[in-house]
């Protein structure tokens, strides 16, 4: 049933909505050339309020809702417990502008937050401020840019990026002001070391490596890669997208990444929030530490007990700020939870739990669906989503498996697998869910070829079917239409 | 506390339908060297201990009530109803990821629509996106519009009282082109000042109203100003004031931006937050981020999708008009809860309340000796927060008011405006009662030079 908007529901004079105290103090005349005559916002109940977002939830899916396999996007159980901690007033109602005598309990948070990824990534320093992944990966490379140009090479403006890629990275590389040039992958799912040895060059601003790339394979020349960067004079960019395959298993910063980003929202189990906040910090090598974005927190006195007085300071050579105040603290709050309850061996934990459950998917899906790059992969896998002797795509595999309860793979992506389906069960699901989906994709491969149509008006057990993503953007209705009504 | 589910029994199994015998072997592409190093973290905890010891922490944040804080400057206090969080911890909004398959999806893409009407309308623009990560983000990409749609122009001209935090942002973000920011450093803000430096380089001016000294700027004349060089008109608003207030899209703004944290979003130390972003039709193909549209499924039912894809980064790589990717979706379902609930009659209220009270805690610090309420523009209207000029530096006074009284005190200009020494950025809302006001009052008197404090 189609769920009214909120401007379908309002009606001029409804009561029962918000009431806020009267004025208690004398009146003050309106400066009356300023005041609008209406401001266009609908008129409803508590309780009109309430049943909607109630309905509409009712029509999404949440990792809370059932298996997730999102390629790339790391969709694990989000910890309850976070969500309280966060919530404590004397986080959630600080003030960003206190002083900082007045917020060291948040100050020491963040300065544990930044040690903790620092270490667990290798680095020699971390900035917690980007917002997200691709913030991150712009700051990451606008500090790759003021290195070389604090030594006179101002002419490295190019970044190499590998063709499985996520489309952040190009897309940032164009925000800082560089050029792009997009570099094969071998027959085994590797960075073509060919191509890149030709590549590196004085014009080189360097390297953007996902690792373990988007097809989740670990990247089996490393050494040889970044020593290429390195050789010409380049600096390697880590995208952490997929650190949880790693966390606890190798350091970056062990493996000559220069500056990385790490997603708070997938390797901490801080909640997608159906498309964010996330949070984006940055790590850096000794060579890089003095761009880190700032302002970040650091330890300015310190007793013989031990006792820390912490404050705001930014690194010597700072790119800058990349968003108000400190960043997205509330994520902070959570991840800290997070590293905390789990420690090293934990960490290393989740990491090979979610390495086992991804391999164990592939090797028992990979006789009904080809996996292009059949190797040991790290915590997720691609395959391609067509069945010999029919003619269904992969989005028609994927809508089916919403008939059966499960949330799609990642489709059509990395771009260099036709018809991907990119697989990323994580760790916090267990094998009886595992065969679950596998029993649910054996299924649709067998009724891909005795019944083709099912999959294509698939899926029938959601809210909506297939939606017209065609006449949405010819037709653009960005905004209600009751509005005009209003 | 580990969250992995599994049994020693189903790790066997695992492990030999894989074909290793310890799991340790699925990662023999990583180098030896550097494989699993002991990490110096702290030792695991338990939930149970967690809680304790993070509660700990928190106690080491000075309590402040909420009546009795006055700081703003960009994040503000303002009511949540109790709505918003009882939405916001529902699993199915905030475990999910961005809606690419829409089916599963409705929930959060329609709100996410509602969300865009309720912005186009406040604003007066046509097009929102699905939000941006806060408001000097939305700004920067603003500008980055700005410079993209008036190809070869290279100077942004911003009113110095546009926030300090904001301008430090988009200087980052100008890193990556030939632009630069100019006419923000002289310390005045007077309109016509910054209309004579528009020229045919000019890809945008750029004004927050109310300023960050709290101030609603004289717009008059200044979009035909900019729109005369070519140039487009940028606007950084209040939220909260836009319920009753003018909006930019009435003075001919091009882009709007706010932060927009005042909508239900608790201050949390400064995030997350969330940008507000709207512009005219004639841009959305330039838009950055996230748009969701309507139209119909097989059946003929409506339903929404993230539509205009192609300007993304998932499709467009280095072509795409930003790299955003992941937004701010359960920050801008806050914000779409609180408008609902609030709602035409509630947001004017919270509006009038905040001019009201700040108008009556202006009136009564103003006539305190020594203390003197927006020396520099006395006659200009504001809305929420006025400067303070003091008879003692700000941090001593703000001291005085926290450690004496349990009072937050306003935001020191000084450090931003060399000619703001000494004056103090007071915010009032609607959390603040006459009461509180009242103490605030009482408390700054006996600062006056002479008393006996």
């Amino acid at each position: 049933m189609s769920e009214p908007t909120l401007y379908e529901l309002s009606v001029a004079g409804r009561r029962g909505g918000l009431e806020l105290p009267r004025a208690d103090v004398p009146e003050t005349e309106l400066p009356r050339e300023l005041i609008r005559p209406d401001n266009g916002l609908p008129e409803l109940s508590q309780l009109d309020v309430v049943r909607h977002f109630q309905r509409l939830s009712q029509k999404n899916f949440g990792v809370d809702s059932g298996f997730y396999p999102l390629g790339s996007c790391t969709m694990k159980y989000n910890p309850r417990v976070n969500e309280e901690i966060a919530r404590l007033p004397a986080f959630a109602h600080s003030h960003p502008l206190q002083h900082p005598s007045t917020v060291q309990g948040n100050l020491a948070l963040i300065h544990e937050l930044q040690e903790w990824i620092r270490e667990i990534g290798g680095f020699a320093g971390v900035s917690l401020q980007p917002a997200a992944g691709a913030h991150g990966e712009l700051a990451g490379l606008l500090m790759m840019r003021a290195y070389h140009e604090a030594r006179g090479e101002s002419g490295r403006d190019q970044v190499l990026i590998p063709d499985t890629a996520h489309g952040t990275n190009p897309a940032s590389a164009t925000m800082a002001g560089l050029s792009v040039l997009e570099i094969p992958s071998d027959d085994r799912g590797n960075i073509d070391l060919e191509a890149l040895r030709a590549a590196c060059d004085e014009t080189t601003l360097g390297l953007m490596l996902t690792n373990p790339n988007t097809l989740g394979l670990f990247e089996e020349r490393i050494e040889e890669v970044v020593g290429l960067v390195h050789g010409c004079g380049g600096l390697v960019y880590g995208d952490g997208a997929n650190m949880n395959a790693l966390a606890g298993v190798a350091r970056p910063g062990d493996l000559g990444i220069d500056v990385m980003h790490f997603n708070l929202h997938k390797t901490f189990a801080t909640p997608h929030g159906g498309g964010g906040p996330g949070s984006g910090a940055v790590g850096a090598s000794e060579a890089l530490v003095d761009y880190l974005p700032g302002p970040i927190v650091e330890v300015v006195e310190e007793s013989e007990r031990g006792h820390r007085v912490f404050a705001l300071g930014s690194p010597q050579a700072s790119i800058g700020r990349m968003c108000t105040f400190l960043g997205n603290f509330g994520m902070f709050v959570r991840a800290h939870s997070y590293i905390r309850m789990h420690g090293s061996q934990g960490l290393r934990s989740n990491s090979m739990h979610a390495v086992l459950n991804a391999n164990y998917l592939r090797v028992q899906l990979r006789d009904t669906f080809a996996v292009p790059f059949d190797r040991m992969s790290m915590h997720e896998f691609v395959c391609q989503g067509t069945v010999e002797g029919s003619d269904a795509k992969a989005t028609d595999v994927a809508k089916r498996l919403m008939d059966h309860g499960f949330h799609p793979p990642t489709v059509y992506f990395p771009l260099i697998v036709p018809e991907a389906l990119m697989i990323e069960p994580t760790e916090t699901e267990p094998k009886p869910v595992l065969d679950a989906f596998i029993a649910a994709m054996r299924d649709i491969a067998d009724e891909a070829v005795r019944d083709v149509e099912t999959l294509r008006n698939a899926p029938q057990a959601t809210p909506v079917s297939r939606l017209d993503e065609g006449k949405a953007a010819r037709e653009l209705v960005l905004c209600d239409r009751a509005t005009s009504a209003s | 506390m580990s969250y992995v589910p599994h049994t020693p029994i189903e790790r066997a199994e695992m492990c030999e339908a894989v074909g290793v015998s310890e799991m340790e072997e699925l990662f023999d592409d990583v180098p030896d060297a550097v494989r699993f190093p002991d990490l110096n973290l702290p030792q695991a905890t338990t939930e149970l201990e967690l809680a304790v010891e993070v509660g700990r922490l928190a106690a080491n944040n000075t309590p402040v009530e909420k009546g009795a804080t006055f700081l703003g400057a960009g994040t503000y206090n303002h009511f949540i109803p109790s709505t918003v969080d009882s939405v916001l911890r529902r699993g199915e909004f905030f475990t999910a990821y961005t809606p690419y398959q829409p089916e599963l999806s409705q929930g959060m893409l329609q709100a996410m629509f509602e969300y865009q009407s309720m912005v186009c309308q406040l604003t007066d623009m046509e097009v929102s996106n699905a939000s941006h990560y806060d408001g000097s983000t939305a700004l920067a990409e603003a500008v980055l519009l700005a410079l993209d749609v008036t190809k070869g122009r290279d100077k942004v001209v911003f009113s110095p009282y546009v926030h300090p935090q904001y301008r430090a942002v988009v200087r980052t973000y100008l890193r990556g082109t030939d632009a630069a920011l100019v006419g923000c450093d002289e310390g005045r803000s007077e309109m016509d000042q910054l209309a004579s430096a528009l020229d045919d380089r000019t890809a945008a001016l750029v004004i927050q109203s109310p300023n960050f000294l709290g101030h609603f700027e004289e717009v008059e004349g200044l979009a035909e100003a900019v729109h005369e060089v070519g140039g487009l008109l940028i606007v950084v608003a209040d939220p909260i004031s836009l319920g009753l207030f003018r909006s930019p899209g009435s003075y001919g703004a091009d882009v709007v931006v706010a932060d927009g944290q005042p909508l239900g979003v608790p201050p949390s130390f400064g995030g997350p937050h969330l940008g507000i972003f709207a512009t005219r039709r004639s841009y959305v193909r330039r838009l950055p981020g996230r748009l969701v549209g309507e139209t119909l499924d097989r059946s003929g039912r409506r339903g929404y999708v993230l539509t205009l894809s192609t300007r993304e980064q998932h499709i467009r790589r280095a072509r795409a008009t930003s790299n955003i990717c992941t937004n701010s979706g359960l920050t801008a379902l806050a914000a779409a809860v609180y408008l609902a609930t609030m709602g035409k009659a509630g947001l004017r209220r919270a509006a009038e309340l905040c001019y009201q009270r700040s108008h009556y805690a202006a009136k009564r610090i103003g006539a305190l000796e020594g203390f003197e309420v927006n020396p520099h523009a006395p006659d200009q209207p504001f809305f929420k927060e006025f400067v303070v000029q003091l008879p003692a530096p700000v941090e001593h006074v703000n001291r005085v008011l926290l450690e004496e009284h349990g009072i937050l005190g306003g935001y020191d200009l000084g450090q931003d405006y060399a000619h703001l020494g000494q004056h103090m950025l007071v915010a009032v809302t609607e959390m603040n009662t006459r009461a509180d006001i009242d103490r605030l009052v009482d408390a700054l008197e006996v600062l006056r030079p002479g008393a006996n404090g």
